[in-house]
């Protein structure tokens, strides 16, 4: 299960929306083994495309450092998918890598309303998980 | 001295559950092919035909190496080097 604070939440949405045409991603920093999300880290869309997102590596590497120097880990990493369901795509799974996350996705397909869900992808199992959001 | 590799969570399978290994060689290839002796498999994790895998960025320091050399990039003795997995992915 996935716990969140409504803020963090928000500002998710927030960023998928402001990139919306493009996909926009992110990572929740939180202290390592806590599991759980505080501090929101939007990244840049290198791709900066509607079907497809990369970090920046130069921006991922300095963020990666200040969250080892902080002794943080990266809890969630979020993406939206602009025109599709907010559900792991075959890419999205070929390149999860990072076993301990939740991968949070958002769509913002539906101007009216997001769809925000949360799965775990361990090797190529991806399995949902329920999301609470807490304020 | 050697040179400090530092190793992300997915590939530490490699490494006995290392965060860090060490390494020698005078470019990031031969850095590569040195610790594969150490630690079978990694290499093949990072480097394909053509180079490094499109979906690792390596480091020297704090540079991206595929701004720099890629596997041709001079590396010393007192260097860092730090291997991340690319994140990305996409609704396709």
């Amino acid at each position: 299960m996935l716990t969140i604070t409504r803020n963090l939440y928000d500002k998710i949405v927030a960023h998928a929306r402001a990139d919306h045409p493009d996909e926009a991603c992110g990572v929740l920093a939180g202290p390592a083994g806590s599991d759980r999300p505080e501090r929101f880290i939007p990244m840049t869309n290198a791709a900066r495309s509607p079907t497809f997102y990369e970090f920046d590596s130069t921006e991922q590497f300095r963020v990666w450092k200040e969250m080892d120097e902080r002794d943080e880990e990266p809890v969630v990493i979020y993406h939206s998918h602009t025109a599709t369901e907010a559900y792991p795509s075959r890419t999205d799974i070929s390149y999860a890598n990072e076993p301990g996350a939740h991968y949070v996705l958002v769509s913002t397909r539906d101007p009216a309303s997001t769809e925000f869900r949360s799965f775990r992808i361990r090797q190529t199992a991806v399995s949902e998980e329920p999301v609470t959001v807490v304020e | 001295m050697a040179i400090e590799v530092r190793i992300p969570t997915i590939l530490r399978t490699y490494t006995e559950g290392a965060k860090q290994v060490e390494g020698t060689g005078a470019t990031l290839g031969e850095l590569l092919a040195d610790l594969d002796r150490k630690h079978g498999g990694l290499r093949d994790r990072l480097v394909d035909d053509g180079g490094l895998r499109r979906f690792v960025n390596v480091y020297l320091n704090d540079e991206d190496v595929r701004f720099l050399a890629g596997l041709d990039t001079p590396v010393k003795d007192g260097d860092t080097v730090t291997v991340l997995p690319a994140v990305a992915g996409g609704a396709i």
